[in-house]
């Protein structure tokens, strides 16, 4: 949990409720069930298992992207290059392998270090050179994507090996392979962002970064390595989009920095840094992908489901922001 | 940094090396420095019909990036732009196909942008809600609505008089291109002379400094977003009425080059700094280097990864000339 939630509530704010239960993500996740059971009360396939592990599949890509970008936002910053990373990562790992005739293990290694590199740019120039995140991954959001367009000249690879198509294709014990991969990505963003210092040292940097530098945290090092590893998490994501597509096109993951972000701040993480969670974002991943396919099968063409996400994205903000308020005295 | 205007008798070199060094003279000699380059690799490139297609087309980028600077500074930010745009056009060709008088499809698209926009500063300003999550928010809406409403279907069979672009003053200069101007001009003297302007790099700066001299931020914010939703609803006349059809489709990435323009231009994401003239400078310079790739035989795939890694310099360079001066 968070360091600020675990500081009690001033004595003179005596409340009938327990603190627990004004969270954002108890509340989220309230909302979440009540959405469950109303879209399964709508279309009787909605709540079957194997809808749920399906959709768990597909969620993985963005889920796995919106972990380091949990990180990112808590300490205040925002990366929005992260859809191009896939882009370029899903290209490179195509051409080492087709053109270049790398193995495909090399390959994938070839496309991890290409995202964990591209991660890397970001976090150093925002270190060294101060420039402000979002406009730096603004930068990069057109460099990568265009690396990948130059690259490929828009042209597509396929027929991977089928030993390949495991992950993204197969289960695993009953549950889809990438889903696991998304599980243990879970549990240790969870443990390091909730039980070790440098997990400490992020919500620290997001409430105040220059005191968090003159108290000795090592705030450079820590942006250097959550903006390299968000990199490098783009980069798993883009082997398991291809995995689960068979295919590798110069365009995969437009948009998907929107789709994280959103999941991001919904899931309570604040855009101003210092305040959010792990757990947060699971049950915005899990909102977004589930209102998407409630919707779907109810019959709400996609267009119409993107409305109802940006709705929900600026009242649970509003809500969440009301509470806040509240909670402060303010 | 601000241009600053001299008169002969008052230059000193020192202050000639401070306006040679502001964001806006830069630009303005990499715009002539490139045209002069690419011009000598292949003179076609600086043929009048091809300079006056590289303004026309892009004008209403700038446009837009005049509104997106002022709420930049302002110490927001706004990426539902691209999809208000998209919106407001086909609003306009909807209203002038379906027999609507031609200035009422017009003046359609300038007020649903004004209200628009209000309504996400009022959201933004009173209820306190980060920007980039309301726009992130409002995005979805009018992207996902622009599409269900439509259907995805194309407007077509357009007036000619709506196409406002086809019209050209004097013979020479085509409105969209004096519209990008006269909007330059008139926002950057409102942003400098006016206590309305100046009180947005104020709120920008230092929003308590600013409420305790009497600025109410929220007010400013809402008329800044309001300003941002009447520029938005020009460039999507001019993004309408430049082709024969009207896509019902939001146009990819638009927010993005939009904030590309504002910051390219020198306008600082931290708020408080930078100039309009800086932005409209900035998308004449990224719509030429899209033309003059052509013109030296890149391939257009190329495009987006040098446009990328013009951000990347101009930003980089930018910020260090800022901490040398700070230091001098």
């Amino acid at each position: 949990m968070s360091a600020m939630s675990e500081i009690p509530l001033p004595q003179t704010v005596k409340r009938a409720v327990p603190w627990w239960l004004l969270r954002h993500e108890t509340m989220l996740a309230a909302i979440l069930i009540v959405a469950l059971i109303g879209l399964g009360a709508l279309n009787n396939r909605f709540l079957t298992i194997d809808n749920l592990l399906n959709q768990g599949r597909l969620t993985t890509e963005v889920g796995l992207i919106a972990l380091p970008m949990t990180f990112i936002i808590i300490t205040g910053g925002i990366d929005l290059s992260v859809g191009s990373i896939v882009g370029l990562c899903a290209i490179m790992l195509g051409y080492s392998w087709k053109s270049f005739g790398f193995p495909l293990p090399l390959a994938i290694c070839f496309s991890l270090l290409v995202g964990a590199a591209a991660g890397f740019l970001n976090g150093i120039v925002i270190t060294r050179v101060k420039v402000p995140p979002l406009i730096m991954t603004i930068a990069t959001l057109a460099l990568y994507r265009g690396l990948a367009e130059g690259i490929s000249q828009a042209r597509s690879v396929r027929g991977y090996p089928e030993w390949f198509y495991f992950i993204g294709q197969e289960n695993l014990f009953g549950v889809p392979a990438q889903l696991w991969l998304l599980l243990i990505a879970i549990v240790v963003s969870a443990i390091v962002l909730d039980r070790t210092t440098f997990g400490r040292t992020l919500y620290a940097m997001g409430n105040n970064e220059t005191a968090a530098r003159f108290s000795g945290l090592p705030v450079d090092r820590a942006k250097l390595i959550i903006y390299t590893l968000s990199g490098l998490m783009a980069g798993l994501s883009a082997c398991v989009l291809v995995s689960r597509v068979t295919t590798t096109r110069s365009d995969m993951g437009i948009g998907y920095e929107l789709d994280v972000i959103a999941a991001v701040v919904l899931g309570g993480t604040s855009i101003f840094g210092g305040v959010g969670t792990i757990w947060g974002t699971v049950v915005g991943l899990a909102m977004i992908q589930l209102l998407k396919n409630g919707l779907a099968l109810t019959g709400v063409k996609g267009d119409a489901t993107i409305v109802v996400i940006g709705a929900v994205l600026i009242l649970s903000t509003l809500v969440a922001s009301s509470l806040q308020r509240r909670r402060e005295g303010v | 940094m601000t241009a600053v205007t001299l008169t002969g008798a008052e230059a000193d070199p020192r202050r000639r090396l401070k306006v040679l060094a502001s964001q806006e003279a830069l630009l303005a000699i990499a715009v002539i420095g490139l045209a002069i380059a690419v011009g000598l690799d292949n003179p076609r490139f600086l043929a009048t019909r091809n300079l006056s297609d590289v303004l026309l087309g892009n004008a209403y980028i700038a446009v837009a990036a005049v509104g997106m600077s002022m709420v930049i500074v302002s110490g927001n930010i706004d990426i539902s732009v691209g999809a208000l745009i998209g919106v407001l056009a086909t609003i306009s060709g909807t209203l002038a196909v379906n027999g609507a008088p031609i200035v009422v499809a017009w003046l359609a698209a300038l007020v649903a942008g004004i209200l628009v926009m209000a309504l996400q500063g009022a959201i933004i300003a009173y209820l306190r809600i980060p920007a980039i999550v309301v726009t992130l928010g409002m995005l979805s809406i009018l992207k996902g609505g622009l599409i269900s409403v439509t259907g995805g279907k194309w407007i077509t069979d357009l007036p000619d008089n709506f196409h406002l672009a086809d019209v050209e003053l004097f013979g020479v200069l085509p409105v969209p291109v004096l519209l990008m101007i006269l909007v330059t001009i008139l926002a950057a003297l409102w942003m400098r002379y006016s206590a309305s302007g100046r009180a947005i790099y104020a709120v920008g700066g230092n929003a308590e400094a600013a409420r305790l001299c009497g600025i109410s931020q929220p007010r400013t914010v809402v008329m800044v977003f309001a300003l941002h939703g009447l520029f938005a609803g020009a460039a999507a006349l001019l993004y309408a009425t430049q082709l024969r059809v009207i896509q019902s489709t939001v146009p990819p990435n638009l927010e993005l080059t939009i904030i590309t323009a504002s910051v390219v231009g020198g306008v600082s994401i931290l708020g408080g700094v930078g100039t309009v003239v800086g932005s409209t400078l900035a998308a004449v310079l990224i719509a030429e280097i899209a033309s003059a790739l052509v013109f030296i035989d890149v391939s257009p795939y190329w495009i987006r990864a040098v446009q990328g890694a013009l951000i990347l310099i101009t930003v980089i360079a930018d910020i260090l000339r800022r901490r040398r001066m700070a230091g001098a």
